[in-house]
């Protein structure tokens, strides 16, 4: 054990003496929650909108002012015109219009019902989608609220849409087990696979097997310190996911960092199963970085949709451990899940991790023959 | 030099595929003695030397390193042997004190042990002043000579040295031997490969390789004489090349 230590204490030393090593441990996990975080969000706000309002009259100007008076819509301008819509497009500046009949309020009081055009930008049509969906929320609301002051016999099912586990439809919810996930994932495997191809390279690793050290002992003294500097990452992710996007975690935190040591462990083992094939740390890299990168993030469910892919992509998908990892996150943090519930994860996480080892094993005994 | 056998090797093979790289070597080493492994580039001396070393297993064959059967008790041969590859061995990014301490860590010794033969190697080195330098900024030959130091810091039965001194310049290789015959005086049998023939003269007995055979094993001397041969060079020309030329 002794024996172990010192190296253990060598494999932190050159952590914390290349600096590269520790921006890829640190800045960019930290980067990624960040960017993520404020950038890519599928939710919307402060969207510029233009209004075209033929009608102006009390009950059109009143919904405008509902409009923006929510935080998805900000009034850019004023149109007189409908000219006017093709040229505010063009600026970028806004990404719907809305457009008002002549005579808005009076047909709607006197008809129940009347008209107004939304048009959306449909180069982007996440957006676009978001949009015309809040905006027709808040339009139904309004005229609800009309209907039942001017003609209160009117029958009208509201349905009422609560979104649960995430009332606000937050798109941080989401990305936070997603970045989690692909994260810990990248960093454990390549790291362990660079730090071991290391050695291979420059020759220590020969001196290494000819020690006392067993080979278990070589591997584990290399391992350890990304062990113990992937939880702290898991730790640093969480923490700024709730001092800066506000994200509790529901479920119980003692299983997600039980859970989170199953993930990290099992992205040491595929690193270590990669460094039983490269040979040269530049392998190592590539094969970890791009090897991972693209199925981890196609096939994880972070970003696209696992059900509405072609049924050969869900398959493939079932070999992907992001994929599961992020369920398991989920599951605990945002539904607040017990240990019953990722029961299956866990077991598939944990049999994956034994495959790696076990190819490892082999390769590495095949080495010494 | 004592008649004690500290490696024994009969009908040792080890095979790639259908590529024979050792063909049933057998020889013995002494304890105390200077033994070079000869041989040109492919003739079988590095796989030897890491299956001595336990880096490799053998097709088939005994092996007995430090009194050890290699198969049965490799770990026990491990804590009775140094190894120093002619890859670079120390930690580039880690201080000369910090690679001894490392080593002198793996191999179980003592804290105290360790600074008490630090202090002692470095001044041997004279290499006092780079006690807190990253291995890194130093040349070459430093490093190679602090590798050697370090391989033998636990003070080993043998040490196991393969083409230690490739590519270093003539003065350093000439102190790099004397460090040899310093590590033999004091007991530590060295089992060294080249294909530096000058290099073969400073051993008390060689074994010439080639195509993974043993073609001749004795003292430089006796060789020469047997030759007819002025220099080991002269002999592994006359012993060599007839298959190479057949």
């Amino acid at each position: 054990m002794k024996r172990l230590a010192g190296f253990i204490k060598k494999e932190f030393i050159h952590i914390f003496r290349d600096f590269r090593t520790l921006i890829f441990l640190f800045g960019i996990p930290a980067a990624q929650i960040l960017i993520f975080g404020f950038a890519v969000r599928t939710d919307i706000k402060n969207a510029g909108i233009a209004v075209l309002d033929k009608s102006k009259d009390e009950i059109s100007t009143g919904l405008i002012s509902k409009l923006e008076s929510s935080d998805f819509f900000i009034l850019k301008q004023n149109l007189l015109t409908g000219a006017q819509i093709d040229q505010v497009f063009k600026s970028g500046e806004i990404k719907a219009a809305f457009i008002f009949e002549t005579e808005f309020g009076k047909k709607l009081i006197n008809e129940g019902s009347a008209n107004i055009q939304i048009i959306a930008d449909g180069s982007e049509p996440n957006v676009a989608n978001l949009i015309s969906s809040y905006a027709k929320a808040i339009i139904t609301d309004y005229t609800m609220e009309i209907n039942s002051i001017h003609n209160p016999s009117t029958i009208i099912v509201d349905p009422e849409v609560r979104m649960y586990y995430n009332p606000n439809l937050e798109s941080q919810y989401m990305f936070v087990p997603g970045v989690i996930a692909i994260v810990l994932l990248l960093t454990c495997a390549m790291m362990t696979s660079v730090t071991i191809t290391r050695e291979k390279e420059f020759g220590t690793m020969e001196v290494l097997l000819v020690s006392p050290l067993k080979p278990i002992q070589v591997i584990l003294g290399k391992v350890m310190p990304y062990f113990i500097l992937s939880l702290i990452d898991v730790i640093l992710i969480l923490l700024l996911s709730w001092l800066v996007f506000d994200i509790p975690i529901k479920g119980s935190l003692v299983l997600l960092m039980l859970e989170s040591m199953l993930y990290i462990m099992l992205g040491l083992s595929l690193g270590i199963m990669i460094s039983t094939i490269a040979k040269t740390m530049q392998q190592a890299m590539f094969t970890s970085l791009l090897g991972l990168m693209l199925p981890a993030i196609v096939f994880s469910g972070f970003v696209f949709n696992l059900e509405s892919m072609p049924e050969i992509y869900n398959w493939l998908s079932l070999i992907i451990p992001p994929r599961w990892f992020l369920t398991i996150v989920k599951n605990i943090m945002i539904k607040g899940m017990g240990f019953s519930f990722v029961l299956k994860e866990t077991f598939i996480l944990l049999a994956m991790t034994l495959v790696f080892i076990t190819i490892s094993t082999i390769r590495f005994k095949k080495r010494l023959e | 030099m004592t008649n004690e056998k500290v490696i024994q090797v009969k009908d040792l093979v080890k095979k790639f595929g259908s590529f024979v790289a050792n063909d049933h070597l057998s020889f013995d080493v002494y304890r105390g003695e200077i033994f070079g492994f000869l041989g040109a580039n492919g003739a079988g001396k590095t796989t030897a030397i890491r299956i001595l070393s336990g880096l490799s297993k053998p097709s088939s064959g005994e092996v007995r390193v430090a009194g050890y059967d290699i198969y049965r008790h490799a770990e026990n041969v491990k804590k009775h042997i140094g190894y120093m590859c002619q890859k670079f061995s120390l930690y580039e990014d880690l201080t000369v004190a910090e690679n001894i301490m490392l080593y002198g860590g793996i191999y179980g010794l003592s804290k105290k042990t360790i600074e008490e033969r630090t202090t002692d190697l470095l001044r041997n080195l004279d290499f006092t002043e780079y006690r807190k330098r990253i291995i890194g900024n130093l040349p070459l030959g430093m490093r190679q000579k602090l590798a050697f130091s370090v391989a033998i810091l636990h003070n080993p039965d043998i040490v196991f040295l393969d083409e230690p001194t490739g590519g270093v310049d003539p003065i350093t290789r000439r102190q790099f031997w004397e460090m040899i015959y310093s590590a033999s005086d004091n007991g530590i049998t060295v089992f060294v490969t080249t294909h530096y023939m000058d290099e073969a003269e400073y051993c008390d007995r060689v074994c010439i390789m080639n195509e993974g055979r043993i073609v001749a094993s004795d003292s430089p001397e006796e060789l020469k004489k047997k030759y007819g041969a002025t220099s080991v060079q002269e002999v592994f020309v006359k012993i060599a090349r007839p298959s190479i030329n057949n």
